[in-house]
């Protein structure tokens, strides 16, 4: 339980770069380190809240329309800052990803360690395909995943 | 001097579908309002043809993250009916379960999450929850009971995959039942306090004059299965939807306007259901619904968070019932023969009526699909309800206008209202 891990990929598969967080997990699936739990979301808030409960350490990865170049990586120490509410534009309800990590906080229910991958998107038509820029970041996210988890394992957490 | 401006909301969602409401005013009267929906049904359409009619009922359920057995249920029955094929006894109770389960997570995250907040003038639920905590904690164990149901049966809470052409690949032993039964009872009873909750708020008064359209079944409150019926005497097969209701394409919007042919603009959704099938409902839901003076038509929009709270109470009573009574049946589904056909569902999902149509092909390929989601029926309604609105409400500076509008809006819970929180406002003064 202690080093209970958790990786939630969100998006939809048929909004071109929205499908980012669960291409990562795909990746991740592959090959996942032990005691690391990988879980796919819709994005709709209450749900998110409800499955991190049983973690420590939770990541979740998500396509995000800031305005920032496609492919920009945006990392988010969620304990530590607030969530930006117009982030995650693609959200499935009001209620998303920001929502709920902002309602967690209030009700005090946050994971002991909640990281954001945050992956700036380019197309969010109807569509299968991810653009370049984007599908190189979701690879690199996948690594910097990897050496966070190791991290956590090895007892030496990037932020707990 | 005219005075004119122009008031824009633009929203987007992930997979719900994407909107704007645009509206005009003139001289402090209102000269325009477009309700501007773009949805993803007509890209499944095109994507289902060639598809072996097994995968319609997953393919579907990616149209809508928050309703998907009603797209897995209404692709499902179209394709039995093609098939010639019966899901009776314990497999259809299960499947009204996972409707209950679905309607449920749906509700619950409406009235709470996203209506509740508008009434009592928060931003949003966040600030809902740092004043009320313990009814925003409430109101996720209801919801979390609704998802469990959904687990349970569909194999996981998003894009349940159990659940196909003839019944089920796996159902439950009873046993599975234990622990969930519990929640429930606490859920049903804790649904009723929100009932009474959801009644205590502020409601502006907006009684309109609608032609209400749903499902209905002679014994029960209708999820899978019933005639076409309104207030205004239609009564039809689901096969005949089409001879009745027809989708006309407006400038304004990529999305197809439905209108009863002859009659105009109708509405789905909780108030239509409740106010045509208030007798199917259970004697608890009805007590309820006495208790708290809703024993009555409802025509008010703003009222549907009263409804959709005591069709919550009845989701919880029917799932309880139905899993009392429940004996695993000897077979999770109904053995059938592919045979080409057309093919019609129709069922209640928590916004309304799902209609879909299937044609197939002697080998079981779709040769064409036609989907109609309840916010295509109930589009010009709500411009039209808007359009009475607005008025009441000119005087009111720019953002207190809006947030009416988006409080509006959120009456029918729309697919797209899932992103009115993102909104921009564009006044134009000339």
């Amino acid at each position: 339980m202690e080093k209970s891990i958790l990786v939630i990929g969100v998006g939809s598969p048929y909004r071109s770069d929205d499908s980012v967080g669960l291409s990562v997990l795909k990746t991740l699936r592959m090959g996942p380190p032990e005691q690391v739990h990988l879980m796919e979301r819709s994005g709709e808030g209450s749900d998110i809240m409800d499955v991190w409960k049983k973690y420590q350490h939770v990541f979740l990865v998500d396509a995000v329309q800031s305005g920032k170049a496609p492919g920009t990586i945006h990392r988010i120490f969620a304990n530590q800052e607030k969530v930006p509410t117009d982030f995650f534009h693609y959200s499935t309800h009001a209620f998303g990803v920001a929502e709920a990590v902002e309602m967690a906080r209030v009700l005090g229910e946050l994971p002991k360690s909640l990281i954001i991958y945050g992956i700036e998107g380019e197309q969010f038509g109807i569509g299968k395909d991810i653009s370049k820029h984007v599908q190189i970041s979701a690879d690199k996210v996948t690594g910097m995943l990897l050496k966070d988890i190791q991290k956590i394992l090895t007892g030496n957490p990037t932020y707990a | 001097m005219s005075n004119t401006k122009t008031i824009k909301v633009d929203y987007l969602a992930r997979v719900e579908g994407e909107g704007a409401l645009f509206i005009k005013i003139k001289d402090n009267k209102l000269e325009e309002c477009q309700l501007k929906i773009f949805e993803p049904p007509r890209f499944f359409e095109a994507f289902l043809r060639g598809r072996q009619f097994t995968e319609a009922p997953d393919i579907a359920a990616r149209i809508c993250g928050i309703c998907p057995i009603a797209y897995i249920m209404s692709s499902i029955h179209a394709m039995e009916q093609i098939l010639g094929i019966e899901v009776g006894g314990q497999l259809r109770e299960l499947r009204r379960l996972i409707y209950c389960g679905e309607w449920i997570e749906s509700h619950v995250l409406h009235v709470f999450m996203l209506h509740a907040p508008d009434f009592l003038g928060y931003q949003d639920a966040i600030q809902l929850a740092g004043d009320k905590p313990e009814l925003v904690k409430m109101a996720l164990r209801l919801k979390k009971a609704g998802n469990e149901i959904v687990r349970l049966l569909g194999g996981r809470e998003i894009h349940p995959i159990n659940n196909k052409v003839g019944g089920f690949y796996k159902v439950p032993d009873k046993k599975d039942f234990s622990n969930l039964l519990e929640e429930l009872k606490w859920a049903r009873d804790a649904s009723i306090e929100a009932v009474k909750v959801a009644n205590s708020l502020p409601c502006p008064d907006f009684d309109q004059d609608y032609e209400f359209v749903s499902l209905h079944h002679p014994d029960e409150y209708p999820f899978n299965e019933g005639r076409i019926i309104s207030n205004r005497g239609l009564d039809i097969d689901i096969k005949d939807y089409e001879n009745h209701f027809e989708e006309i394409h407006v400038a304004h919007s990529n999305a197809l306007q439905s209108v009863h042919k002859n009659h105009g603009n109708y509405l789905v959704g909780p108030l239509a259901r409740y106010n045509l099938n208030y007798n199917q409902l259970s004697d608890l839901t009805k007590q309820v619904a006495v208790d708290n003076g809703y024993d009555r038509q409802v025509i008010n929009p703003f009222q549907s968070i009263v409804v959709r709270s005591l069709e919550t109470v009845y989701a919880f009573d029917e799932a309880i019932r139905i899993i009392e009574n429940y004996e695993k049946p000897a077979k999770a589904s109904v053995e059938y023969e592919i045979q080409a056909g057309v093919g019609y569902g129709c069922t209640e999902a928590p916004r309304g009526s799902l209609y879909h149509r299937y044609e197939i092909d002697e080998q079981g390929i779709i040769k064409t699909a036609k989907i109609v989601p309840p916010t295509a029926q109930n589009q010009s309604r709500i411009e039209e309800d808007l359009s009475n609105f607005i008025p009441k409400f000119i005087h009111l500076d720019d953002d207190d206008l809006t947030w009416k509008c988006e409080q509006a809006v959120r009456n029918y819970d729309p697919c797209i209202s899932c992103a009115t929180h993102f909104l921009k406002l564009d006044i134009q003064r000339n």
